[in-house]
């Protein structure tokens, strides 16, 4: 097993050494400063940080990277989350006159937390998953990554575990860092289909026309339901099962469900949409509309730790979807304990070390030391991320340049 | 009227062309002198067109028949311009067309200046105007639409043919009322999404790399997307040219008398701090709470938990009825300690939530009751939840077995099942807020509640009203003190409703200590 058993109470000993020598600081920072286009946009930025005791702390923001680094290490944060990009540096907000202090910019995110599943999951409940509901955030990403990129034409999706029970999602585009509050609540609700508290008992409601947005997240669910729900998920397995999907159909209706080849089929006597509608009810991606629509909302950073599991926060590849397993997320525990493991080619690099200044040397080290263990290839996933990026942000320089004549 | 510290643009055309159409942009400040009975007149009577077209909203589906009749005669009542042409003179002895634009103009602007002083009043006042913009745009004829669009520049972008006819299925299946025939025919319009946010929301439209494909007949919401925008740019402006506005002694009274007029009463002054106790709460949710509350109280004390949305809603509905901070800390904690929350996690997770409630953390703000607007039309509650308004958000089916469980007297049963059916069609009629004040009448046994229900405390107040003679109750000291001193100087229910109210008293009693 790749977990190390992790245990909470080593954490004010794991948790220096992490940021000391695992946590990837400069892909972070080069994230976080978006080419340097924007001025101080890093040093606007506000980070919340939970202590140990869970002493909360907000409003804090640093000039450099090398400031980062330097308190992150002191303060040594159990829980690390991001805020909004502000008019001022948020550390020196109380300095500001009141109302001018305000929340400018940030990424759109989106939050998909298995909680929000209970009434549609059996195999478990509250924070607990296992491999027969992650099912279910694979297909929320692979409906919401669609949306977001071809029906919005964002391009920088960043996928991340949670940790411990979601997955969320960072939309990194310039376009979606500028949206007003009342365009991601608008986004959010777009992308809504399951409407209901407690109180509800049929929580998705289709009528014709049916639209294109409907109709693709149906193509995705439909790959993944039998497998998903009638197998794994056993909803016709048991009376009690059953009777809460017959419970999602109209009263007057005179119908039974059938699984005829890959689709859950409703038979019944009249036009309806019910058949997706129970699908969709029982898989389709839920989301916190709240968490998207605050442009000051704070969320859970990237490459934390979820003190709870131990887990870090990866970034997800949407080209291994299928195969990505939550536990098989490296904890702090385990990429610790192979830091440890000596290398062959190790005496070599010291004296290289030697030869260069200090802080150069302590990133090269650092550069190494990721890359021994689990951690190195989430980072490339972030990497990979950052390039395309990089990428995208010189093709429009670029094409700037060429309508100014500016050769 | 002088505007300090605005731009003035110079109007080179006649006054007729100023008002030629009969709906404007508000892009202009008016540049003429008025009395100030004009002022405050012109001021209050817009008002009640925008409190008319906030009721009028939350009864009846928006842009119905029955919305449109009904805002219709608003608008004759208080002499706001129509649909009809300047020229018309088929008013005789009346307002003319022109005065009547001519008000629509400045009574626009006075108001902008009571509604841009805070968050709220600029929220509420964007709101009506949109709902007022685009009731009034949507009864232009086509030929003024295209006028209007015209005259205001506004210039979007359309949808090439080819593109069309690759798109067409998607289209269709998009909006409504389109077919085949009609997507070649129309006119498309392609706009960045952010320009549509309204029919992105509701999914009323097509959406591909980010831009909206709005067919001819959807362009009013792209109309008051802008119309959002500027005014919403010009509150803000408008705010910070306030000061020199209100330093004219004849304006402040009346601006200040506006804006606190008719946005009701916020509840937010707890007049009755302190006369609640913690242990007449449970009574208290079945007989003067709403149900949204009642439902809200139901769950804590299941759960031993509320989510965010539902603490909010019920912690300032509970700072409403006149608990104080202390009170409510022990009221959150002693439930919450019940459920999976030890004392000092509460202490450090929830209780800074309930004091920034009463405005004693963060930007201090004392956060007022949510009317019934609000929990209406914000945050609709989803899993886990137990917030918002069951009249709005509850399944018809649950709605009504719950409403049969709550109604326990016997005496209303044969009164019960039409009320419950009455309830029912209100809820179908999106009328939430009447199907709460039937619901009142039911569980108070009256014919009429006698108010008209906009917030939950006013619910209560009326409540307590009805059944105790008002809350001028001692503190719970001094209570059972008192009322074993002196039996004879209790408050006796108000003879009005002694007769239905008694057989409700039978659980007060312990609350009253009556013989």
């Amino acid at each position: 097993m790749p977990t190390s058993d992790y245990d909470p109470a080593c954490l004010p000993d794991l948790l220096p050494l992490y940021y000391r020598r695992l946590f990837p600081f400069s892909q972070y920072y080069r994230w976080l400063s978006y080419g340097g286009v924007s001025k101080n946009y890093f040093q606007n930025r506000e980070f919340s940080f939970t202590l140990k005791d869970d002493i909360y702390v907000r409003y804090q923001s640093f000039t450099t990277q090398n400031e980062l680094e330097k308190e992150m290490q002191k303060m040594v944060p159990y829980k690390i989350d991001i805020g909004a990009v502000y008019s001022h540096r948020p550390s020196q907000h109380n300095a500001v006159k009141s109302g001018t202090f305000q929340a400018l910019e940030k990424e759109l995110v989106f939050d998909i937390d298995m909680t929000d599943y209970d009434d549609v999951r059996r195999c478990c409940s509250a924070a607990d998953i296992c491999s027969k509901c992650w099912t279910l955030m694979t297909i929320a990403i692979r409906i919401l990554d669609r949306a977001l990129r071809e029906d919005f034409g964002f391009h920088h999706l960043l996928w991340v575990y949670s940790g411990r029970r979601g997955v969320h999602c960072w939309v990194c585009d310039d376009a979606a860092r500028k949206l007003s509050v009342a365009a991601r609540s608008a986004v959010a609700e777009y992308l809504s289909l399951i409407k209901g508290g407690e109180e509800t008992v049929r929580k998705v409601v289709l009528s014709d026309p049916i639209h294109p947005f409907i109709n693709h997240s149906l193509s995705v669910v439909e790959r993944y339901f039998c497998q998903y729900a009638i197998v794994e998920q056993d909803i016709l397995g048991s009376k009690e099962s059953v009777d809460k999907v017959l419970a999602l159909l109209p009263e007057d209706i005179l119908s039974f469900p059938v699984v005829l080849g890959a689709q859950l089929t409703v038979i019944s006597l009249s036009l309806t949409y019910f058949d997706k509608e129970i699908m969709l009810q029982y898989c389709y991606p839920r989301l916190d509309v709240n968490v998207s629509k605050g442009v000051n909302h704070l969320l859970k950073s990237p490459f934390s730790i979820h003190p709870k599991t131990g887990r870090i926060s990866v970034p997800i590849d949407l080209k291994e979807l299928n195969t990505f397993d939550p536990f098989e997320v490296p904890t702090i525990s385990l990429i610790c304990e192979e830091l440890e493991r000596p290398r062959a080619d190790e005496a070599e690099d010291d004296d290289v070390k030697d030869k260069e200044n200090e802080q150069e040397a302590g990133e090269r080290r650092r550069i190494r030391d990721y890359k021994r263990t689990s951690l190195a290839k989430y980072v490339k996933v972030f990497d990979r991320f950052l390039e395309a990026m990089a990428r995208s942000r010189k093709g429009e320089m670029l094409q700037k340049s060429d309508l100014q004549k500016d050769f | 009227m002088q505007f300090p510290g605005r731009r003035k643009k110079v109007i080179g055309s006649s006054q007729n062309d100023l008002y030629d159409h009969c709906l404007q942009f508000y892009g202009q400040p008016p540049l003429e002198n008025i009395s100030l009975t004009e002022f405050e007149t012109f001021a209050v009577e817009r008002l009640k067109l925008l409190k008319s077209v906030e009721n009028i909203g939350v009864s009846y589906v928006k842009n119905s028949e029955q919305y449109v009749k009904k805002l219709d005669a608003e608008f004759s009542s208080l002499n706001f311009p129509l649909r009809t042409e300047l020229g018309d003179r088929r008013v005789q002895g009346g307002t003319s067309e022109y005065e009547k634009r001519r008000k629509d103009h400045i009574s626009h602007f006075i108001l902008r200046l009571a509604y841009c002083q805070t968050e709220d009043l600029r929220r509420w006042f964007i709101q009506q105007e949109m709902d007022l913009f685009r009731y009034r745009f949507g009864e232009l004829t086509s030929k003024h639409k295209t006028d209007f669009l015209h005259k205001n520049n506004l210039k979007y972008e359309t949808v090439s043919a080819e593109e069309k006819k690759s798109l067409k299925d998607k289209l269709i299946t998009s909006s409504y009322g389109l077919s085949g025939i009609t997507v070649e025919e129309y006119d498309f319009y392609k706009v960045p999404f952010q320009d549509a946010l309204d029919l992105v929301r509701t999914r009323k439209v097509y959406l591909l790399a980010g831009n909206a494909y709005i067919p001819h007949h959807e362009i009013v919401t792209i109309v008051l997307n802008d119309f959002r925008t500027r005014l919403s740019k010009a509150l803000a402006m408008t705010a910070r040219s306030l000061p020199a506005v209100q330093s004219d002694e004849r304006l402040q009274p009346l601006l200040s008398h506006l804006s606190h007029a008719y946005v009701g009463q916020d509840y937010s002054i707890q007049k009755n701090m302190g006369k609640i106790s913690l242990e007449q709460i449970d009574a208290l949710s079945g007989k003067s709470f709403p149900l949204c509350m009642r439902h809200l109280h139901k769950a804590l004390r299941e759960n031993h938990h509320l989510r965010h949305g539902g603490r909010m809603q019920y912690g300032l509905f509970l700072k409403g009825i006149g608990l104080t901070l202390d009170q409510a800390l022990q009221f959150w904690r002693s439930e919450f300690v019940k459920g999976k929350v030890d004392a000092d996690k509460f202490d450090k997770a929830y209780a800074y939530s309930v004091r920034h409630m009463f405005g004693k953390e963060g930007k201090r703000t004392d956060y007022t009751p949510y009317s019934c607007m609000k929990v209406i039309l914000s945050n609709p509650p989803s899993q886990g939840d137990y917030h918002g308004c069951p009249f709005r958000h509850s399944d018809p089916e649950l709605l009504k077995q719950k409403l049969q469980n709550y109604k326990v007297s016997p005496s209303g049963i044969n009164q019960l099942l039409p009320m419950l059916a009455e309830i029912l069609e209100l809820v179908k009629g999106m009328h939430y807020q009447l199907a709460c004040q039937k619901y009142f009448e039911l569980t108070h046994n009256v014919e009429d509640a006698g108010f008209s229900l906009n917030h939950p405390n006013q619910y209560f107040t009326e409540s307590q009203k009805l059944l105790g003679g008002g809350l001028e109750i001692k503190k719970e000291v001094d209570m059972s003190q008192r009322s074993q001193e002196n039996p004879a100087n209790m408050t006796r229910p108000s003879q009005a409703n002694s007769k239905q109210a008694h057989e409700e008293m039978g659980d007060l009693d312990s609350f009253f200590q009556d013989e």
